[in-house]
């Protein structure tokens, strides 16, 4: 039998307790919500008051409200949308030729020793090239059309998906797939079922960087060589001393990634929800 | 169906960690493997199970296996090897996709497997909203699921608490008890196999070599009893003083490394 004793209270003795002193306190993640917001905006009042009160000159670093001034009228204009829209066109088509075939490598290299030995070095070779330096042989292969611009971004994002996607690969817990043999479960449906699913969260890790390598270089390639476009507008603003323009334009930038950055948190929530 | 082990050796690169094994797991028998940590337990099952090539040797079956063993040979993993962005029913599910059946008989197949491990209200749960016993069920549901001859059970307890481990040993002891279904079962915990098994294959330290295979002379219905308690001490007592040199030098052995 257990023996059972009655709940213990503390003991009125004659000497006096004292509490143990709390000592874990900080070194916890997380913080306000709205701090960030709040810090933003004071430091949008104070650019905006410097502004006002005449203490930097205009035309190196326009007041906030003239920069959302020329927003307004870009937008009201029409010559936003124009420009975005040419930005996008480049962006989208170049981001999805080279996520596309930057998958298919990366999966090839993941999953072939053959394919691994060979695009490895192939990657490595070529991966730290900047591949805004390849604009103007791009230029002589393809023509001054859009041609190029795409191609640069799809350089860019290629490398980086195929090793992101390789590395995801690589990431898959070998007790998942050695599971899937014990099964006899065929090799397509352990890429379909245990592979592809466990190298998404690199994957997608993956897009964020590429995201951000496609914006890059759309901007400079339409620095480079283009009419329109966001990259092509911020470069004619700084020409003619519009810096309201130019700072629109870098907002505008800015809001874009911001967009895109949202869209992957999106995709990231809905696709690995199991995480 | 039996299940053979023909003198398996095996070495990875210089270190010898099995050699000249030979047992045979027969129809319906539950067979535990102990031996001092390295000795090459978690490798011997990889081989009988078909997943490592064995350098010398081989695992080999007789007799046909029970009509509708979709997978004769079938692991219940240490760390359970659940598919993290598959609900509880979708990796029981995970290996019948691929086995010819009709959704229908898949389904009346999984609910099986889900009600015999207590799991019917969790079918919807994703793996790490589950404590490591339930997770380790889903394991075994999905064991159960292809209709094994022969369970290969890697230390599947050995990742749970000690009181999860008391709670699946008794399901473990049910599911093997109408004897259709054998086991190997590899563990390091002495009373587990003494627990569990008919008969305890005890392994050298590395390289693996069988010391001594001994038979529990209980039934396992018999060892849930109180009065099985003394004599399944001495059997465990027996086995240790023949691991307990061993283990020691084993353990020396892997702080050396």
């Amino acid at each position: 039998m257990l023996d059972r004793a009655p709940p213990e209270t503390k003991d009125q003795s004659a000497e006096a307790t004292r509490p143990v002193a709390f000592r874990g306190a900080g070194f916890t993640s997380g913080g306000s919500r709205y701090s960030g917001w709040i810090a933003l905006a004071l430091v949008i009042a104070v650019w905006q008051l410097a502004g006002s009160a005449g203490w930097v000159n205009p035309l190196f670093l326009p007041a906030p409200s003239a920069i959302a001034v020329a927003i307004a009228k870009l937008a009201t204009s029409g010559a936003l949308w124009q420009h975005l829209s040419w930005s996008i066109m480049r962006i989208g088509t170049g981001w999805i030729i080279g996520t596309a075939a930057g998958v298919v490598v990366g999966f090839a290299i993941g999953l072939s020793t053959m394919a691994r030995g060979v695009g490895i070095t192939f990657i490595s070779a070529l991966f730290p090239i900047p591949k805004i330096a390849l604009l103007p042989l791009l230029i002589l292969w393809l023509g001054i059309g859009e041609e190029p611009k795409i191609a640069t971004i799809a350089l860019g994002v290629f490398f980086s998906t195929a090793i992101s996607v390789y590395s995801g690969v690589d990431a898959v817990p070998r007790n998942l797939i050695r599971m899937a043999q014990s099964f006899n479960v065929p090799f397509h449906a352990i890429v379909r079922r245990v592979i592809w699913p466990g190298a998404l969260p690199s994957i997608l890790a993956g897009f964020r960087i590429t995201a951000s390598v496609a914006l890059l270089l759309v901007v400079s390639a339409e620095m480079i060589g283009a009419q329109y476009g966001i990259g092509a507008f911020v470069l004619q603003a700084g020409n003619l001393m519009q810096t309201d323009q130019l700072l629109a334009g870098v907002v505008i930038l800015s809001l874009f990634g911001l967009v895109v950055g949202k869209l992957i948190n999106l995709l990231e929530t809905r696709l690995l929800h199991w995480r | 169906m039996d299940l053979i082990a023909d003198h398996i050796s095996h070495r990875f690169g210089a270190l010898d960690v099995l050699d000249d094994v030979s047992f045979t797991v027969r129809a319906g028998e539950v067979v535990a493997i102990v031996g001092p940590s390295g000795c090459g337990k978690s490798t011997l099952l990889s081989i009988l199970g078909g997943l490592l090539r064995p350098s010398k040797g081989a695992a080999e079956l007789r007799g046909a296996p029970p009509a509708g063993s979709l997978n004769p040979l079938t692991f219940v993993f240490q760390d359970f090897a659940l598919l993290p962005w598959n609900t509880v029913e979708e990796n029981v599910a995970f290996p019948l996709l691929h086995t010819g059946l009709s959704a229908g008989e898949r389904r009346a197949v999984i609910d099986d497997a889900l009600r015999r491990t207590g799991l019917t209200d969790f079918r919807a749960a994703y793996p790490k909203q589950l404590s490591g016993g339930m997770r380790q069920r889903v394991g075994i549901a999905r064991a159960l699921a292809v209709r094994p001859a022969i369970l290969l059970m890697d230390e599947p307890l050995s990742a749970l608490d000690s009181q999860t481990r008391e709670l699946l040993m008794e399901d473990f002891v049910g599911l093997l008890a109408d004897g259709a279904m054998g086991a190997v079962y590899v563990t390091h915990n002495l009373e587990e196999a003494v627990r569990l098994a008919d008969r305890v294959v005890v392994l050298s330290r590395r390289p693996g070599r069988i010391r001594e295979i001994v038979t529990i002379p209980m039934t396992r219905a018999e060892r849930g009893t109180a009065d099985a308690r003394g004599p399944m001490a001495a059997l465990q007592g027996e086995l240790w003083s023949l691991i307990r040199k061993e283990a020691i030098d084993a353990e020396r052995e892997v702080q050396h490394a």
